[in-house]
């Protein structure tokens, strides 16, 4: 049952994963990556990281992916061109996509010590344990991080009066 | 398990169905309330007091030509309103419509009229799909080729955003003193006793989180987006027959799902004072039952209410009340909260 919503799920987020890249309309980029994080939170939620699932769709489907929405509808980002081969590029690029596909195939055969057990628990009251336990340091920085940043986007947008 | 999937789809199919015959119901009592507070009678011919104008209104709906502009974008036009009814629909299985009595059905637990009982991340998934739901506003309004539709989009967007950051915080402070994610454990830790319900407790959490409720699902006071003196009908101005059935009912669905989590979140859920401490098995999942959609009913009536009794807030006077307004204030309440947890008063 675990194995039949995992597939449907990993072939959605490739085959979505691929029109993201491939499209030439941007806007229909973004509502695909929307779906590619969709099924990526749902292969999370199979791998018993509930909280993870959910901090994905509200914090990057939902947020992230938002902005990218504004910011390509607000330019106007035009329609990607078709008529460059690039042959280069394309070469390159499927090259180091197979590489990418030999290597995964290669990890399904070979087996990883440790792999399959649970690494901590998933749920919200662990991690949160964990954040203001052993990685109290690092939640803290990255919050000053996000401060930063705000205070800098702040300072990048506002205009002399 | 074939006999959990089945309870688990049956459960799913009485929610969707409640949901969708909601619609009609708040049709109704809108164009009614909207009547009696203005001082007029409202639909009373068609039908015993006009209680089947909506489905009239539904298959007037339904036969309206349904027309694709020229210019739009024929793949996001389709999926707005798709998005809408999706996130609209999906929010409802994690929140608890009576108390897990330990009655089994064929063998299989029902813990209580609730589709996904055991989500440990209730509030977090509910606050997920809600954030979605910016996707079908947007999309409808940027893909219509049409300056309103755009701008109201982008509004709508804009003030979602905005009011999602008070929602969050002001749930936050109850997910402080429950110590869960959990939505019944949420309803079952606030206890029969309505002196212990979030809404007496946290009284600035529960007005943030009102008026957030109300500037999420696009109502008056907030719906500058979609406001018919300003921007025709703002996102959804391009969409006819099905498809702004479509927006319609994610619109109500929306409210009565916002309505449905203040109950569970603020107001107890199911609990009814002295019943639910002293009923058990099936009387006490069908009284609980009825008293949380006797509170999600008046959750509804106040939506209606507020929605004809104020005028509207210009945009800039929106933003401004969000970010300096209820957020703050939303954050006095974490604070009281906080402080009132180390105390030992909560």
């Amino acid at each position: 049952m675990e194995l039949a919503v995992f597939f449907a799920a990993a072939v959605v987020a490739v085959a979505t994963g691929v029109v993201a890249v491939a499209h030439r309309n941007p806007v229909v980029n973004v509502m695909s990556l929307v779906v590619t994080f969709f099924c990526v939170a749902v292969c999370y939620a199979l791998l018993a990281a509930p909280f993870l699932a959910a901090a994905q769709i509200l914090v990057y489907a939902g947020a992230i992916l938002v902005l990218f929405l504004f910011v390509v509808m607000l330019l106007n980002a035009p329609l990607a061109e078709s008529d460059q081969p690039r042959k280069l590029q394309r070469i390159f690029g499927l090259a180091a996509a197979a590489l990418v596909g030999l290597g995964g195939a290669a990890l399904a055969v070979v087996a990883i010590p440790g792999a399959g057990e649970p690494v901590a628990e998933g749920t919200a009251a662990a991690i949160g344990r964990l954040l203001v336990g052993p990685h109290l340091l690092a939640f803290e920085l990255v919050s000053v991080l996000l401060l930063a940043a705000l205070v800098g986007a702040m300072v990048l947008v506002k205009r002399k009066a | 398990m074939w006999a959990e999937l089945a309870i688990t789809a049956a459960k799913l199919l009485a929610v969707a169905t409640v949901l969708l015959t909601c619609v009609p119901i708040m049709v109704w009592v809108e164009r009614r309330g909207a009547a009696f507070i203005q001082d007029r009678l409202g639909p009373n011919r068609v039908g015993p007091m006009g209680l089947l104008q909506p489905v009239i209104d539904a298959v007037k709906l339904f036969f309206k030509e349904d027309l694709t502009p020229g210019g739009v974008n024929p793949i996001l036009y389709t999926l707005a309103p798709m998005v809408s009814m999706f996130v609209a629909l999906v929010t409802f299985i994690v929140i608890p419509f009576s108390a897990d009595a330990g009655v089994e059905v064929f063998g299989v637990p029902l813990k209580g009229i609730h589709v996904a009982p055991d989500l440990g991340v209730g509030v977090l998934y509910l606050l997920a799909i809600s954030s979605l739901g910016v996707y079908g506003i947007v999309l409808a309004g940027w893909s219509s080729n049409n300056k309103y539709s755009l701008l109201g989009g982008l509004r709508s967007s804009a003030q979602l955003l905005s009011y999602e950051l008070s929602l969050t915080m002001s749930v936050l402070g109850v997910i402080l003193v429950s110590g869960t994610l959990n939505l019944q454990e949420v309803i079952a830790r606030q206890g029969p006793e309505i002196w212990k319900w979030h809404a007496v407790t946290q009284p600035i959490g529960f007005i943030v989180f009102l008026v957030a409720a109300f500037a999420e699902t696009n109502r008056l006071p907030f719906d500058l987006a979609e406001a018919e003196t300003e921007l025709v009908a703002g996102y959804h101005v391009e969409y006819s027959s099905m498809r702004f059935a479509s927006f319609f009912m994610s619109e109500y669905i929306n409210i009565v799902t916002i309505s449905a989590l203040t109950v569970t979140l603020f107001l107890g859920g199911w609990q009814v004072p002295w019943l639910t401490a002293t009923l058990s098995g099936w009387p006490l999942v069908l009284v609980s039952a009825g008293a949380f959609a006797a509170k999600v009913a008046f959750l509804l009536w106040l939506f209606v209410w507020v929605r004809w009794s104020l005028p509207r807030f210009r945009y800039d006077q929106l933003m401004q009340l969000g970010w300096k307004g209820l957020l703050p204030l939303a954050a006095l309440n974490l604070l009281i909260v906080g402080v009132a947890m180390g105390q030992g008063w909560l």
